[in-house]
């Protein structure tokens, strides 16, 4: 769908590394060079028109960001260089100020380095405990697991919606009420998630959501986290300096700004704010319905191929998101990687930042092709020919 | 060189390679080379014994040009001395860099002589190396 929106597009290559990043189309480029080229002023300036555009567009795309996700206030969104900094910023800004020797964090092997190593980070600071949700036997997280590793010391649990070597949908809404039930929080990291499914945030009922706008054809460089507005009070800034403050004097007296501009010091990435905003129309021109519903067709058109191939092994034979992991017998996955890119078929090879996965996969590295709305059923048939000829796989990959 | 020979010398040290052991002896140095752009990750471990490189053995999981670049390098430094050893690995590098270098020193290493085509795969080769160089110095700093 779509693929004629995609300049990258016109080169010949079969993308299929949509989990590590999509490809943009025109209109958040064209955004970008609009900003560069028409009022590319600072923000938070007011006092004369481009300046005052420029706080338009940065603000318009804020509320979108606050529609798209179904936010009740508009200072509930930060902006962030991504989404490993805003789970970086929860965990820093708010749980390491919270939690006390003793306390657990729930996590599971699957999540992305940036969900596992800031709560690392706080065992050591602040002497949590972290503790596993068991996966199933296809890798899944299951609230019956949730619910047999809380214990009284439970305070928080952080997952990701959708993860990105397994690619599995998590029960988040029934994850998140059996936690709040128990006065548990619950951080979601939506990055593989955010462009691919709908994200309520209050019928979820999240605590603080984040997410990386270039995983949904936006630019890199942006993110965003949402927390609940009385949650997001209590977070302190990561980053003092300008724009943040209100005034100060000396050491004693210096006086924050309100949200969200409190959390968002420093001259922000002001072109990849704006052009998000056109990504997100974008995406709610198409509709999330339809980009899952095309994406999980696809997806099944290509695990059905891979399965009658006797020397692959998938992974994630189940999953309903756009990610298909496997490996070739007795070939190392980086060699398929190679040997796919002479065929202009991009994939992405090894542990994915899911370092602690191997242990509960039995696999270390992967091949992992990520599919979104503009791949075709041409290019899984060209990909699957290709995978076919092991003969021919260790003829061409050298 | 000739494509096919290439190839099946390339892939007879992957899927066989030479010396892929494991080593529990306290006198083998050990180093691990790893590639932060890549997802190969190979311990080599070696043995010097006066200034002579008496054994070399390596494990891990890699590609196939850093699993075979492994298993040939160790095949052309053993016996080396250090002094050899190090003409060999300056050799090595130059042919990959594109730059001067002595072919006839370098026996089955000439296979990568085309790698530099490749850009993304002349860290593959040259990953090794990387361990070996750092082992070398280490022992010349004693």
């Amino acid at each position: 769908m779509n693929r004629e929106d995609f300049p990258m597009l016109e080169q010949d290559i079969v993308y299929f590394d949509n989990g590590a990043t999509t490809l943009k189309p025109k209109c958040v480029i064209d955004k970008t060079v609009e900003y560069y080229s028409k009022y590319g002023a600072s923000s938070h300036r007011g006092d004369y028109d481009i300046a005052y555009r420029v706080d338009q567009e940065y603000e318009n795309t804020r509320d979108l960001v606050r529609k798209f996700i179904n936010a009740k206030h508009l200072e509930e969104i930060i902006f962030t260089a991504g989404s490993t900094e805003s789970l970086n910023l929860v965990t820093s800004g708010f749980f390491k100020n919270l939690l006390e020797p003793g306390d657990e964090v729930l996590l599971t092997k699957s999540e992305h380095a940036s969900n596992v190593l800031p709560w690392f980070a706080l065992a050591n600071t602040n002497g949590i405990k972290i503790s596993y949700i068991p996966l199933d036997d296809n890798h899944y997280v299951t609230l019956d697991n949730v619910k047999k590793m809380v214990t009284p010391n439970t305070k928080v649990i952080s997952l990701a919606y959708i993860t990105n070597v397994i690619g599995d949908i998590r029960p988040i809404k029934e994850i998140v009420e059996f936690a709040h039930q128990n006065n548990i929080f619950v951080v979601v990291d939506a990055a593989q998630s955010i462009g691919h499914i709908k994200t309520d945030v209050q019928d979820l009922d999240i605590d603080f959501l984040t997410f990386s706008a270039h995983k949904m054809c936006g630019p890199t460089g942006v993110g965003v986290l949402y927390g609940k507005k009385e949650l997001l009070e209590n977070v302190e800034p990561m980053l003092l300096g300008g724009g943040m403050n209100e005034s100060f004097d000396n050491e004693h007296e210096m006086y924050y700004k309100e949200l969200p501009t409190r959390l968002e010091a420093g001259t922000p990435n002001i072109a990849g704010v704006i052009a998000f905003g056109e990504a997100i129309k974008y995406l709610e021109t198409i509709g999330l319905e339809t980009i899952a519903t095309y994406e999980k067709k696809l997806r099944k058109y290509l695990v059905d191929r891979l399965i009658t191939i006797p020397h692959i092994d998938l992974i994630n034979l189940e999953s309903d998101s756009g990610i298909v992991s496997f490996n070739i017998e007795n070939i190392f996955s980086q060699d398929i990687a190679y040997y796919l890119n002479k065929y202009g078929i991009c994939v992405r090879a090894g542990n994915h930042c899911a370092k602690i996965l191997k242990k509960e996969v039995g696999v270390n590295n992967t091949i992992r092709v990520s599919l979104y709305f503009y791949n075709t059923i041409e290019e899984v048939d060209m990909l699957v020919e290709l995978l076919m000829d092991k003969d021919k796989i260790l003829k061409e990959m050298l | 060189m000739d494509e096919n020979v290439r190839r099946e010398i390339l892939l007879d040290h992957y899927q066989n390679p030479k010396n892929k052991e494991n080593v529990e002896d306290e006198r083998y140095i050990k180093v691990n080379s790893n590639n932060e752009s890549c997802i190969d990750n190979l311990d080599i471990y070696v043995l010097i014994e006066n200034g002579i490189i008496n054994d070399i053995k390596f494990q891990g999981e890699a590609c196939a040009i850093s699993t075979s670049s492994t298993s040939i390098m160790i095949t052309n430094l053993l016996g080396k001395t250090i002094e050899e050893a190090k003409e060999y690995i300056a050799n090595f590098d130059a042919m990959v860099n594109e730059q001067e270098y002595k072919e006839e020193v370098l026996n089955e290493g000439i296979v990568y002589n085309e790698i530099y085509k490749q850009g993304n795969r002349k860290k593959c080769a040259l990953l090794p190396y990387i361990g070996i160089k750092k082992i070398l110095k280490d022992y010349e700093s004693k």
